[in-house]
């Protein structure tokens, strides 16, 4: 068996809840974000965006701006150095400064340095741009039309159909079997159209970054991002740069969600600083964020499914339409690979758009594609069982995914915790609960496939036997913790003795962002290796010490001893003991792990939601909500617990209230927290969890990733309890009170 | 713009800055005077995270000009521990792990001391109401509604 595969194991370390190492610096208010930090001769550089929808540009006068006092550089798209040859690093740096048209309102069309922040906004006001103004395009079934607007032209895929506009850009299929012959041996059939609105990440802190380049192409940036390695290649490649010649340092980070998986100031910023020769920060404001960063996708989804009395499903098929947002994404692909995931099927045809409108193009959020998907399909399996008279867990659990089943996207499924999440709803007091008037109880599953990618880790072994250890990975939610407690695990030394720290780009090889929910995966697999290379070398230093094999000695609770009586009497020599004479004995000492992880294991999560309607106001209420999810090994509950409660709030706010709003004329009309509205605290009950641990073959301890799995069953699991309470199934998301009311109304 | 002299305590200690008329409090407190524990996350006074108290009333410090500071007193994050001796909110925030990227957190541990100043036995429901003018997108609020009662608590013990 290989080394990287699950051997089961009691745990010292793994498993419990120490406080974070981070802490004290996040409650006193010392942990430095990205708008935190100020160099000196600092600039202030801003951005102008566009007014407009879908706007040909025509001209750009900057030259009243470039001569105001105060300000240091104006640059515009033909500043630019280079044309990037990967499609998708062009697409980047288009979003980041429009090109020939601005494809969305809020799209970047020139941006100033300046002295100060007011020196920067008057010289904005100044930049004369002259627009031809385009017609729109926003909803994706309306951009997929002949006669849409068009934003590109030439971009479209192979297998994408004549008859569909150049707005979309690939068609993807899945699936095995022929659901039209399943359907026959269905007793009920129901074929349903679902949609829902975009939505946006909504972390708190608004993109930020500092950034200094001089005219040698030697350049620095501080930036608050998932991945600095990636900011890093992005933007050297869009200024033609040498990677190395740039080091990118990560900010504490405030939220991201997916959101912070691309650049969108950061070339500009880089820009700006070398024709000004000063360091330049650049911080979006709350309503840039919402016109010109994230969002995810909107969709209109068909999905039809078969099933036989006894609740066995015998063809499904699926047709998710996304829009992306102004440039190419693939959440209607993984809306199509996700949807029917769960389940264990015979017929099963899926087909994922995904098409281009004038919005900000899509970022990543949370398990992209797969919420919406999961609020389609789940909304039927509920439909079905309901009018069958059947139980909606007994449903699940019958047609459920197991060890062995060909996915619905493809691979066949190893062990996995699907059936185990649903066992633990069926048996949890809240499933049998009482229910009041107007309340509705829902529940729903959900998948992501998790990831793990390119990751190095480095562990010094220092003179006072403490232990420095060094990752590439943006830490969002605790990672440092993780990595320093699985170090202690694998060294048999206290968590106390091991910082961890977020290396930049020049301490480390090549890491893959933090997405995925990869970070406790990969990274902790690194680090377990990490850990294993500096033991195998202190074990040699011990070895020699004695004058024995190395072989012939073991590591034992962080000191290396003897492996047997034939090996001789020797005490055993702790880490701190070997650290001490290193210097005598060979040098430092450090270990270190490179590697694309590969074995990150899928994760399933089951979700009950209680909810109340208001018949008058068709407001709705979450009144109790519980989490199932398959951790495959907890690192730190509490933690795990916290990925659980926040995926599930979020993907409440996506079932209830947020929607990105349009005007007529295409232009945002909600680019603010008091108008997109994200739950509160006084929205919501504690969100109750319970952690399965069905280990992960492809991981030392059977971690398994468990940040985007809990957003993806909230959708339905709300859409179906507010259907129970209603008694008049909802379609759209989000379900706003005046949706609410007007399905009452209706029935 | 001519700038405006104005006279503050913060975090109990006698401070002088200038700024200018329109420039908020927020900016005075980052841009000035390094006090960069109060976040901007919204600039609308939509989402707490630059809570803090003026006169021992809560407010966003980002719809408070800067010059309406004068004669004031100040209360940010960075006043709320004592030397080494965290307040018993933020070692409760530690405790509940009512933290993932700790960008609210500031704005919640004010708005929360500010509560229990109040209330020093809030409900579950108070303190979620008292507590709704700060967002959280990382947590789902359980973690950190937990935290403040259990502080409530201790603090009550310790009175």
């Amino acid at each position: 068996m290989p080394k990287d595969e699950f051997t089961p194991r009691t745990f010292s370390v793994v498993g419990t809840r120490p406080l974070r190492p981070d802490g004290i610096d996040k409650v006193t208010g010392r942990a430095r974000y990205g708008a935190d930090i100020s160099a000196p001769g600092m600039l202030t550089g801003m951005v102008l965006r566009s007014p407009h929808a879908h706007a040909r540009i025509c001209s750009i006068d900057t030259s009243v701006a470039a001569a105001m006092p105060g300000v240091k550089a104006v640059i515009t798209r033909a500043d630019f150095p280079v044309h990037p040859k990967n499609n998708g690093t062009a697409d980047v740096l288009d979003n980041c400064m429009a090109d020939k048209k601005a494809l969305y309102d809020g799209h970047a069309v020139a941006a100033v340095a300046a002295s100060s922040r007011r020196a920067a906004l008057d010289a904005l006001a100044t930049i004369k741009v002259v627009y031809e103004v385009l017609p729109h395009v926003l909803d994706v079934d309306e951009a997929m039309k002949l006669d849409a607007p068009i934003l590109h032209k030439g971009r479209k895929q192979e297998g994408v159909p004549a008859d569909v506009s150049d707005n979309v850009l690939t068609r993807t299929e899945y699936g095995h079997g022929d659901p039209e012959i399943g359907f026959q041996m269905a007793d009920l059939v129901i074929e349903r159209q679902f949609k829902t609105a975009a939505t946006h990440q909504g972390y708190i802190e608004p993109h930020s970054c500092l950034a200094t380049l001089g005219s040698d192409g030697q350049g620095d940036l501080w930036v608050c991002t998932q991945g600095h390695y990636m900011a890093r290649n992005t933007c050297a490649e869009i200024l033609g740069l040498d990677s190395g010649c740039l080091r990118v340092t990560p900010s504490e980070i405030g939220g991201g969600f997916g959101g912070k998986t691309t650049v969108f100031l950061e070339p500009t910023a880089l820009l700006l600083s070398q024709k000004s020769g000063r360091p330049v920060k650049m911080t979006m404001t709350r309503e840039e964020v919402f016109r010109a960063s994230g969002p995810t996708a909107s969709t209109s989804i068909d999905i039809k499914i078969g099933m036989t009395k006894d609740g066995t499903i015998t063809a499904a098929k699926g047709d998710y339409r996304y829009q992306n947002g102004a440039y190419e994404a693939m959440n209607g692909t993984l809306g199509a690979m996700t949807g029917f995931a769960p389940y264990n099927l015979d017929h099963v045809k899926t087909v994922g758009w995904d098409v281009v409108t004038n919005r900000p193009k899509a970022a990543a959020y949370r398990a992209p594609g797969a919420p919406m998907a999961a609020f389609a399909v789940e909304s039927v399996i509920d439909e079905l069982a309901h009018k069958l008279g059947l139980d909606p867990i007994d449903v699940r659990l019958k047609n459920a995914a197991r060890e062995g089943t060909k996915s619905a996207y493809g691979p066949t499924y190893p062990a996995i915790g699907l059936e185990a999440t649903l066992k633990a709803a069926k048996s949890h007091p809240h499933w049998s609960a009482p229910l009041g008037e107007n309340q509705g109880r829902g529940v729903a599953c959900g998948f992501w496939f998790n990831f793990g990618g390119d990751t190095c880790v480095s562990l010094m072994v220092n003179p006072d036997g403490t232990v420095s250890l060094s990752e590439g990975n943006p830490d969002i939610g605790g990672s440092r913790a993780a990595m320093s407690m699985m170090a202690a695990e694998e060294l048999g030394i206290p968590m106390e003795r091991i910082r961890t720290i977020i290396a930049d780009t020049a301490a480390l090889g090549q890491n893959e962002v933090t997405d995925g929910s990869r970070v406790t995966f990969a990274v902790g697999l690194a680090t377990i290796k990490a850990a294993r290379h500096a033991i195998q070398i202190m074990v040699e230093r011990a070895a020699m010490t004695w004058g024995i094999e190395p072989e012939a000695v073991e590591w034992v609770d962080g000191a290396a001893q003897p492996a047997g009586p034939n090996a001789g009497k020797h005490p055993p020599m702790s880490l701190a003991e070997i650290a001490a004479i290193a210097s005598n004995t060979g040098g430092p000492i450090s270990g270190h792990f490179e590697v694309n992880a590969e074995g990150a294991g899928v994760s399933f999560g089951t979700h009950i939601a209680d909810t109340e309607v208001d018949p008058e106001t068709g407001a709705v209420k979450i009144i109790r909500y519980t989490v199932f999810q398959d951790a495959g090994k907890a690192v730190h509950p509490s933690f795990v617990e916290g990925q659980l409660q926040g995926g599930a709030v979020q993907g409440i706010g996506w079932a209830l209230n947020e929607e990105y709003i349009y005007g007529k004329d295409g232009t945002l009309q909600n680019a603010g927290f008091l108008d997109y509205r994200i739950p509160v605290a006084s929205d919501l009950p504690m969100i109750d969890t319970a952690i399965l641990e069905i280990p992960n073959p492809g991981h030392p301890y059977g971690v398994r990733g468990v940040g985007e799995t809990g957003i993806v069953p909230p959708l339905a699991a709300v859409a179906n309890s507010v259907s129970r309470a209603a008694g008049v199934r909802m379609t759209s998301l989000p379900m706003s009170p005046p949706k609410v009311l007007a399905a009452l109304k209706k029935m | 713009m001519s700038q405006i002299h104005v006279k503050t305590i913060i975090n109990g200690d006698a401070s002088e800055f200038l700024c200018a008329a329109d420039e908020t409090l927020l900016d005075v407190l980052r841009d000035r005077l390094d006090l960069t524990g109060s976040k901007e996350g919204c600039a609308s006074g939509d989402c707490g995270a630059c809570s803090v108290t003026m006169d021992g009333r809560l407010v966003c410090a980002c719809l408070v000009l800067g010059a309406e500071a004068d004669g004031a007193e100040i209360t940010t994050i960075e006043g709320m521990a004592t030397g080494e001796n965290l307040h018993p909110l933020q070692q409760a925030f530690l405790d509940h792990a009512a933290l993932q990227c700790g960008i609210c957190t500031p704005g919640f541990l004010v708005a929360a001391k500010s509560l229990l100043e109040r209330n020093p036995d809030p409900t579950e429901e108070e303190t979620r109401y008292w507590l709704a003018g700060n967002l959280c997108r990382c947590t789902g609020y359980d973690k950190i509604v937990r935290a403040v009662l259990d502080a409530a608590k201790i603090m009550r013990e310790t009175a």
